[in-house]
């Protein structure tokens, strides 16, 4: 048992610190900050700068990805800093459609013309992508999908309707499951994982406001959309394999733990501002111990990670422990949010950016806290809410 | 014993919910708080015509003389329906304090006015450093001949746009935080040295910062005694807690309702996932934090308001349990109906907005638990020696 960095890591560790110390934009991180200011939502090149950046450096847009496809193939503990150094210097994230989903689908199951067609455009950050997975009638349970796809010639005609697809606003791409066989004996055994250029006549992406006024999902529909055959990903019919593997590696960067930790830190910088009872609010006992519940619980996760991580190295795969990380991970997240609208008072009421008033009030630091915290309440519904994750422990783990 | 309303109060309860009915379908709401000002005249103006501005007011200015049953069920009925109207800090609070410190002659002149609907008063009480603390004040009042010049910022005061006056908790003497020597000031809106920045909440209400650069008021527009209005601010915060409190109940049936409609019809793995035993837990533990919301409401509601003490013990009780209730049945609202409950299209999301808001109105879970502690713990020594 040993959890010390070896003196490659902190070389390593050194070198990610230098490398977004001089490269990640000013102009970005003031771009973001003036919109989460007044509220408003990020745009393509918010989402995509740093990631085109990291593209050019070693493959580091893509931690996971093997060298061979162009990757960084950080080792876990590599990835593990890789992330704690860019939550801490606050870097927008990397999209994860293209990045952990989508391309680790394609260099698995996809064929040489895809890999040379659909990965360096993902690596670089120049293709944006989207999900198309759930649909109004399929959430939790998502092998009854309807949207279909009929061959005629060498095209499929897809019909249908996504939703919650996060970023369908800006994406050039879309990977999505849809039914090639409606008549399969099983609902997970028709279904095709097929590449749709979001540009193809017949789709049309409609917006979704959340309760923050955000929008960040949209409604997708398909009307009679031709998709080349050569946009099939592996074998008709065989879609679900593939997206249970995909979903594996959606849930493990899930648990977030170096972004809480931020945001803990973030909100003991604001309860120092804060008055209470004529002292700063870092001094409310019951304060205190709010924030340090949430540090232990963190603390916890932390070494949960790295324990998951650890036999992931090995070869293991993450296997539905990672259940556990998306949980856990997204209770903190939820708690983090509260406490930092909880400790701003009343000025967790202004709703800036709405239409009606850009005018900004309050400390600068209370911008769209309750907002974040309604915003964030997504996190144990998406990606399989925290009571199917729950489901998946009981059943592969306990085996109950 | 009886819980029951007395034929008065089921008649305004049937006569709010009728107004909510006919007049706050959802579609209407959503288009009232995309306006410019966020509530409706024509709405202020049937209020005034059912009698609804003259609840808490004595029958000799024209009221109900209503009681604080009477004011919970028609904020109940608002919350149902999310009534915006600035009807809890104007005429619940600005009203209340107004009945208890005006003159003769004030009361005479003002409260008629708020009964008929021509005049709008609110509280500008919080300010940036105050947190919940009533007693905080920095913003000063000096006096200069027969007139005071007042200068400070009072921070998000609900229902400012709305209103033709705001009251003004100004320090006239002592410390910035010492209960003596805050006095109460009337000023019109639109005085000269009075700035508002107007702007909605989050929940689409209305709120705005105001900003006192050398107000000048004569002597005439002070409410109450001098340095005296401690006792009386915190006496009708406490009452409009309870009101918020009959809002947010209000709001919690509609949360709970809506969800166990929406688990029994939305299917997945072909069967409602009301099926579900950890959904029918859920929804059952959602159903017991609303019974015991309302218990506590009607603890409050019931206790003896006149004594200090008991009000203030019942009112932290009430507040401080009502935020966990609205905390667990909101959460769990948005979480029962998944995607669809983050969205703004979908009702559940704004109810539980605004139910969360009010969880910060007059001080939150922490605030008041701290309350009831001081007032119920640390005398038990002093009790049983």
């Amino acid at each position: 048992m040993d959890t010390a960095f070896s003196k490659e890591d902190l070389a390593f560790q050194k070198e990610v610190r230098d490398f977004i110390h001089n490269n990640y934009p000013q102009s970005l991180r003031d771009s973001i900050n003036a919109k989460r200011k007044n509220g408003e939502d990020l745009s393509r090149e918010d989402f995509t700068d740093w990631h085109k950046i990291l593209g050019k450096h070693n493959g580091w847009s893509a931690p996971s990805w093997p060298k061979k496809y162009g990757g960084a193939e950080f080792t876990p503990t590599q990835k593990y800093i890789f992330e704690q150094e860019c939550a801490k210097a606050e870097c927008q994230y990397v999209m994860p459609f293209g990045v952990n989903m989508v391309g680790p689908v394609i260099y698995t199951f996809g064929n040489d013309e895809q890999k040379e067609k659909h990965l360096p455009g993902i690596l670089s950050g120049e293709t944006f992508w989207c999900q198309g997975y759930s649909e109004p009638g399929s959430g939790s349970d998502l092998a009854s999908l309807k949207t279909s796809a009929v061959k005629e010639g060498d095209h499929y005609i897809v019909n249908g309707q996504k939703t919650w697809t996060t970023a369908a606003n800006h994406a050039d791409w879309i990977f999505c499951l849809v039914r090639t066989n409606p008549d399969a004996p099983k609902p997970q055994q028709g279904i095709s994982f097929l590449l749709i250029d979001m540009k193809t006549p017949g789709v049309t992406v409609r917006p979704i406001y959340l309760m923050d006024g955000s929008n960040e999902v949209n409604e997708t529909w398909f009307d009679n959309v031709k998709v080349p055959e050569e946009n099939l990903i592996g074998e008709e019919n065989m879609g679900w394999t593939y997206a249970k593997f995909l979903l594996a590696h959606e849930r493990s960067g899930i648990a977030g733990v170096a972004r809480s930790k931020k945001a803990i830190e973030r909100i003991k910088q604001i309860a120092k501002s804060e008055m209470s009872y004529g002292e700063p609010l870092i001094q409310d006992p019951a304060f205190q111990r709010k924030i340090a519940e949430a540090e232990l619980e963190l603390k916890s996760l932390e070494y949960t990670e790295l324990r998951t991580l650890a036999k992931d190295s090995a070869g293991k795969g993450p296997g539905p422990e990672s259940s556990l990380l998306k949980i856990k991970g997204t209770d903190i997240q939820q708690r983090v949010t509260e406490l930092a609208m909880e400790a701003v008072g009343y000025y967790s009421n202004p709703h800036l950016g709405s239409t009606l008033s850009n005018e900004f009030v309050g400390p600068d630091y209370a911008a769209n806290l309750a907002g974040s915290y309604f915003n964030f309440r997504k996190a144990s519904i998406y990606g399989g809410s925290n009571e199917i994750q729950r489901g998946i422990i009981s059943k592969m783990v306990l085996g109950l | 014993m009886n819980f029951d309303f007395t034929e008065e109060q089921t008649l305004l309860d049937n006569m709010v919910t009728s107004f909510v009915r006919d007049n706050y379908d959802w579609e209407t709401r959503c288009s009232i708080v995309k306006t410019e000002e966020g509530w409706k005249h024509e709405n202020w103006s049937q209020f005034a015509e059912l009698g609804l501005l003259g609840v808490p007011f004595s029958e000799e200015h024209g009221g109900l003389g209503g009681s604080p049953t009477d004011l919970m069920i028609v904020m109940e009925q608002f919350g149902k329906g999310l009534v915006v109207e600035p009807y809890l800090p104007s005429v619940i609070l600005a009203g209340g304090l107004i009945t208890n410190l005006g003159s003769k002659e004030q009361t005479n002149e003002i409260v008629p006015k708020i009964i008929s609907g021509d005049r709008r008063y609110v509280f500008a009480y919080a300010e940036h450093q105050s947190r919940f603390d009533l007693f905080d004040v920095k913003t000063s009042a000096v006096k200069d001949g027969d007139n005071y010049v007042v200068n400070g910022f009072k921070s998000v005061v609900f229902g400012a746009g709305a209103a033709t006056h705001v009251i003004i908790a100004a320090r006239t003497s002592g410390d910035q935080r010492s209960k003596k020597g805050i006095t109460l000031f009337i000023a019109e809106t639109g005085s000269q040295g009075i700035t508002l920045q107007n702007y909605p909440t989050i929940d689409e209400y209305r709120a705005s910062e105001v900003i006192i650069e050398n107000l000048i008021l004569s002597k005439d527009s002070i409410l109450g005694d001098i340095d005296e209005a401690y006792d009386a601010i915190e006496e009708e915060i406490d009452k409009s807690t309870i009101a918020a409190c009959a809002e947010a109940l209000g709001i919690l049936e509609v949360l709970k309702d809506t969800t166990t409609d929406y688990c029994k019809n939305r299917k997945q793995f072909g069967q409602p996932i009301s099926k579900n035993q950890v959904i029918q837990f859920r929804l059952v533990d959602m159903m017991m934090e609303y019974e015991q919301a309302k218990s506590i409401l009607y603890m409050a509601i019931t206790s003896d308001l006149s004594d200090p003490i008991e009000r203030r013990k019942a009112v932290s009780a009430l507040k401080s349990r009502m935020g966990q209730a609205i905390k667990f049945v909101g959460e769990n609202a948005i979480q029962l109906h998944g995607g669809m409950g983050m969205t703004e299209e979908y009702m559940v999301s704004h109810y539980f907005k605004r139910a969360t808001m009010i969880g910060v109105l007059f001080g939150n879970v922490d605030y008041h638990m701290k309350r009831f502690i001081d007032l119920t713990q640390s005398n038990i020594e002093k009790l049983e020696n």
